[in-house]
């Protein structure tokens, strides 16, 4: 028989979860709920993070955004300043699943279910995003590419939540962008996802860049090179063709039926080179 | 260890109720309460059959545990007539047959009803991404998208009208 909690502060949350080794935090239960009844998870307790105060809403954060970790996905609609900020962001989180499916999901529980597709994984590691992680040990500022360690597996330790997703501040002439390919217009797993994030010079040089991938590794991927490949051009499009080679050099997908390796690295490219141009767009309209 | 004890407002009245700490939303109306129009197409939050509102945003009961309902506000497809007379989304599935089986009508209902409380003029692209959660096998979609399409116009009417 399975235990309910439902805590009230994060150290009543973290006790519990550093109590039972097969306890599970419980955000939106969208994928948890699904893996417990297939039985792929048998958790002896849950524990749902979203009546502690702290974990639900948005507020500033050194000039960026501290998101709580058990925020839905649509609730990140309705800050304007968020959307404003980076709207790569959050038009990921809000590619998930149905309407049904985002009134319930967080990005936190998109992160810590560790799938190699998640949606705003790669949008998260573009933007530079940070998990405020908490524990017995007290609390630690994780950047977002470190949580993943595997398919289905995290490398926070036992008792450790993540409680809130960090956005830094944005710079002035930045813009963000993700992308995704799927077999389907809606409700489908990302076969290749490609988040980019650029700050521009009021020149329109690239003066900053951060390129991710979703579904062609393991775990979603920042391609330093991609961005190193953007970063002092002006963007034209020998840059994109150089930041393309960096992320087709970066893929390690798998093979299935819903997409090739070749499938996906080719569309990785394309996919990383549309994201820049969005996200050069925005820039420039910011700048 | 035992049942746990759910205070929420279904469809309007408080309501209490026990139930197992793993048991999902969806069984505990549909068992516990008697409320058998949600139904489980997949259990898995594909289909969209057992979509109900939480404090105002619909979400798939199949995906919700029971014990978080606690002090929540639940509305199902039960809660969308008044009395005898149909909401005129329901009145437009049937003039234009919307259904067939009817296993995926409460759910498509329910979410079509909440959209057109926050829009009270989608698009037919609109419509059909705000229904993309829920699944039909038998009527290929048109149907459903034209009932709702005219339900919305005569809602507008109404509104003009009082
Ligand atoms: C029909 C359907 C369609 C979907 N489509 C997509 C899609 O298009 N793209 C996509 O990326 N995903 C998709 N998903 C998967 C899922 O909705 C997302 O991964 C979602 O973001 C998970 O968030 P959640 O809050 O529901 O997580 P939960 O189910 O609550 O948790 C997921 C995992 O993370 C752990 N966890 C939760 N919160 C925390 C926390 N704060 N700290 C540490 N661990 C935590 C849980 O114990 C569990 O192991 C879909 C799911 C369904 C049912
Ligand atoms: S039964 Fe809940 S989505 Fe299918
Ligand atoms: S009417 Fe049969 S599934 Fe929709």
């Amino acid at each position: 028989m399975i235990a309910f909690h439902s805590p009230q502060t994060l150290e009543d949350a973290s006790a519990l979860l550093a109590a039972e080794p097969s306890a599970r935090p419980l955000s939106g239960g969208t994928d948890l709920l699904v893996q417990m009844r297939s039985g792929r998870v048998e958790p002896a307790a849950i524990v749902d993070l979203k009546q502690i105060p702290s974990m639900r809403g948005i507020r500033a954060h050194d000039g960026g955004f501290a998101i709580g970790a058990a925020t839905p996905c649509t609730a990140l609609l309705d800050d304007a300043a968020l959307c404003a900020a980076w709207p790569g962001v959050v038009e990921a989180a809000n590619l998930i699943g149905s309407v049904q499916v985002r009134n319930r999901a967080t990005m936190a529980g998109n992160l810590c279910n560790a799938s190699p597709a998640a949606d705003s994984v790669p949008a998260l590691i573009a933007a530079d995003a940070r998990a405020l992680v908490v524990g017995p040990a007290g609390e630690r500022e994780v950047p977002i590419a470190d949580i993943p360690a595997a398919p289905g597996k995290t490398n926070l330790a036992q008792g450790e939540f993540v409680a809130e997703i960090r956005l830094p501040a944005k710079s002035a002439s930045g813009g963000d962008a993700y992308l995704r390919s799927i077999p389907r217009t809606e409700m489908d797993i990302a076969v290749v996802g490609a988040g980019v994030s650029l700050v521009l010079d009021s020149s329109g040089t690239c003066t900053a860049a951060r390129v991710a991938l979703g579904a062609v590794a393991p775990t979603a991927l920042l391609v330093e090179e991609a961005g190193a490949a953007l970063v002092g051009t002006g963007l034209d499009d020998a840059a994109l063709d150089r930041m393309a080679d960096a992320v087709r050099a970066a893929c390690n997908p798998i093979n299935d039926k819903r997409g090739t390796v070749e499938y996906r690295t080719a569309m990785a490219a394309i996919l990383a080179k549309r994201a820049t141009r969005i996200a050069q767009s925005r820039a420039g309209a910011n700048s | 260890m035992s049942k746990i004890a759910v205070t929420a407002t279904i469809n309007g009245d408080e309501q209490e109720f026990l139930c197992e700490p793993g048991e999902s939303l969806l069984d505990a109306l549909r068992m516990r309460l008697n409320l058998t129009g949600s139904k489980e197409g997949c259990g898995s939050g594909d289909c969209g059959a057992c979509t109900v509102m939480m404090d105002g945003r619909m979400v798939c009961s199949c995906l919700v545990l029971a014990p978080e309902a606690e002090g929540k506000r639940i509305e199902t497809i039960e809660g969308v007539a008044e009395g005898s007379v149909l909401h005129p989304i329901q009145r437009k599935f049937l003039e234009m047959g919307g259904l067939q089986c009817g296993f995926c009508t409460p759910g498509f209902i329910v979410a079509a009803k909440a959209l057109l409380e926050r829009d009270p003029d989608p698009s037919e692209t609109e419509i059909r991404y705000w229904l993309a959660g829920n699944l039909c096998r038998c009527t290929g979609y048109d149907k459903i998208i034209r009932a709702v399409q005219e339900a919305a116009a005569e809602m507008r009417q109404e509104r003009v009208v009082s």
